[in-house]
């Protein structure tokens, strides 16, 4: 067996493009100061009832007549703070773009004819195509919709492609916008809490959602030793429901199983974990129940989704970005809404900021369609 | 170097044909709603949750059963060592225009769990018990280089034994399902799992 994994992957640079901030730093610093994006939203375009989200306001000026639609616009606005902080070139043939997302530019649907011109428009690689002439990227981008893991998955796939030598940089970037389309659908599905959500809180009733971009740049590029790496990740599917997780959680625990081999690091190495943690009942539960197994009850664990909400195909990066700055930092952040555990539950979240030092975090996801991903990122 | 790959088994469904390993197993005149409940009669197959599907997944999931059909002894591998990546180029936009005309009157949870392309994915794997690697990719045209590259990594990598991949794309009457099983052991003529022998079938014309 040819094991392609003794190259190192390193994350160069990064972004998060949010309602709580347009820089990973202001993300961060807003976030250790308890500010969320989550509010109360009246809006009857959207929604005929209040909704709470974490949605960008009118002085994120995203122009509505220009050539770039406010998905694009997020992507581009994410992509180019994090390449500005890079040497890297994204007219670079070794330099490959991989876009995620769940819908994309799915809110045309609400205000365009739906002809075949606009048929051409709402296409992912359409945007894809967009936004990579924008930097002048030679590549013809690759898109990942694989619902709610997307943003996990497409760091991975940069991973793997970087680890099999196809390229030797990946620009990796992931945005959702909330619209009716979406908003209607988890309504309709009673997935939304009343309030701001509660993950892993016994009293936790739901999701928020969110919108918003994140970028990571990552390099094979020994000149980067010494930043994070991408150690390792892994992808499963339950093969039980296609709208509810598994009732066991094995499957997210086989995910994060092999994940830790892929990283060549047993349990006791994770020093902490971003959960999906929707705030959901069957998510969280489930999330509780995969940890168990895969021995990580007593590892310290926190959900982002109260700051963001469910940023649904940007998620897994923003998590992910979010939580490197922890691990650079030395300080694991709290988890809005989280008061007590349930009793049942085995799982150490924390409620408020602490100091930590650790090596490695483990990021999870899990979405509709029975899918799980993990990866892990360390020094 | 990593083993050889083999494409062991494949299945077309394009042009209102059913092909097996290029092959034509079934034909049918009519549109495709009507042609995706031909083939799962002919094909004398017995799964209700079939008629609840979108059609998207329908296809992905129909060409799944012609694809495995007395060419997969599935009891070799575990089913956490099956994979499958799938790729297209509307997403799930036949179904999103549906569930974006349910939103008028009363917003369907039915139709919206559909409007995520990858839901195929979940559908073949529930069906078969699949639980290896996964990914859905979106691409303007079929990209067999990019997904032979993905697969022949996971297998080389060992992070799967035997994955399904492939096209599957359907948008009002235009449709197109191309699948390959993949796998390490070279059986009867199976081709070898290259880009370029993925474009012969996925190009071919019935026999």
């Amino acid at each position: 067996m040819t094991k392609q994994t003794n190259k190192n992957v390193f994350i160069v640079a990064d972004n998060v493009y949010s309602p709580v901030g347009n820089t990973t730093a202001a993300n961060f610093a807003r976030l250790k100061e308890n500010v969320t994006g989550v509010k109360k939203h009246f809006d009857s375009a959207m929604s005929p009832l209040p909704f709470y989200a974490s949605l960008f306001d009118a002085e994120a000026s995203f122009s509505s007549d220009g050539p770039y639609t406010k998905f694009e616009q997020l992507l581009i606005r994410s992509i180019d703070d994090a390449l500005k902080q890079s040497v890297i070139d994204a007219g670079d043939p070794n330099t490959i773009l991989i876009i995620s997302t769940t819908k994309g530019n799915i809110s045309l649907l609400e205000t365009e004819k739906h002809s075949p011109a606009f048929r051409e428009r709402i296409a992912l690689s359409t945007s894809a195509k967009i936004v990579a002439d924008h930097f002048g990227f030679r590549q013809v981008p690759i898109i990942i919709s694989n619902a709610c893991i997307s943003g996990v998955l497409a760091i991975l796939t940069g991973m793997r492609l970087l680890r099999a030598g196809v390229y030797e940089n990946a620009v990796i970037t992931g945005a959702d916008v909330i619209s009716k389309f979406i908003l209607s659908g988890f309504q309709s599905f009673q997935a939304l809490s009343p309030d701001v959500c509660r993950p892993f809180d016994e009293a936790h009733d739901g999701l928020n959602l969110g919108e918003g971009a994140g970028t990571v740049v990552l390099s094979v590029d020994k000149k980067y030793a010494g930043s994070l790496k991408v150690k390792g990740g892994s992808v499963g599917n339950d093969a039980n429901h296609i709208s509810g997780p598994s009732r066991t959680g094995q499957e997210l625990a086989g995910a994060i199983m092999k994940s830790l081999d892929d990283a060549n690091i047993g349990a006791g190495d994770i020093g902490f974990i971003s959960a999906h943690g929707t705030g959901t009942v069957y998510n969280d539960e489930m999330e509780a129940k995969a940890l168990l197994i895969a021995g990580l009850e007593n590892v310290p664990l926190n959900s982002l989704k109260g700051y963001y909400g469910h940023t649904l195909g940007a998620a897994g990066l923003i998590e992910t970005i979010i939580s490197a700055e922890s691990l650079r930092k030395g300080l694991i952040l709290g988890t809005p809404g989280f008061v007590n555990a349930p009793e049942l539950y085995p799982v150490n979240v924390g409620a408020s900021h602490k100091s930590f030092d650790a090596v490695n975090f483990l990021k999870t996801a899990s979405g509709f369609g029975g899918c799980n991903a993990a990866v892990i990122i360390g020094k | 170097m990593a083993d050889q790959n083999y494409i062991t088994a494949s299945c077309k469904i394009e042009n209102g044909l059913v092909e097996k390993d290029g092959r034509n197993l079934f034909t049918h005149a009519g549109d495709v709603g009507s042609l995706l409940l031909a083939a799962y009669q002919h094909f004398r197959l017995s799964y209700p949750k079939f008629h609840k599907m979108d059609r998207l997944s329908k296809l992905g999931w129909l060409a799944t059963e012609v694809l495995l059909m007395d060419s997969f002894e599935q009891g070799k591998y575990e089913p956490e060592d099956i994979s499958v990546i799938l790729a297209n180029a509307s997403s799930s936009l036949d179904d999103d225009l549906k569930y974006y005309d349910s939103v008028a009157e009363a917003a369907s949870p039915s139709l919206f769990v559909y409007t995520l392309p990858n839901i195929v994915i979940g559908e073949i794997c529930i069906r078969n018990h699949f639980k290896g690697e996964q990914a859905f990719f979106i691409q303007g045209n079929f990209q067999s280089e990019f997904i032979q590259q993905q697969a022949a990594y996971l297998l080389a990598n060992n992070c799967t034994k035997c994955c399904v991949c492939g096209w599957v794309d359907i948008l009002g009457e235009e449709y197109k399902c191309v699948l390959f099983l993949v796998e390490k052991i070279k059986k009867g003529n199976a081709a070898l799992f290259s880009a370029v022998n993925m474009d012969e079938i996925f190009n071919s014309t019935a026999k």
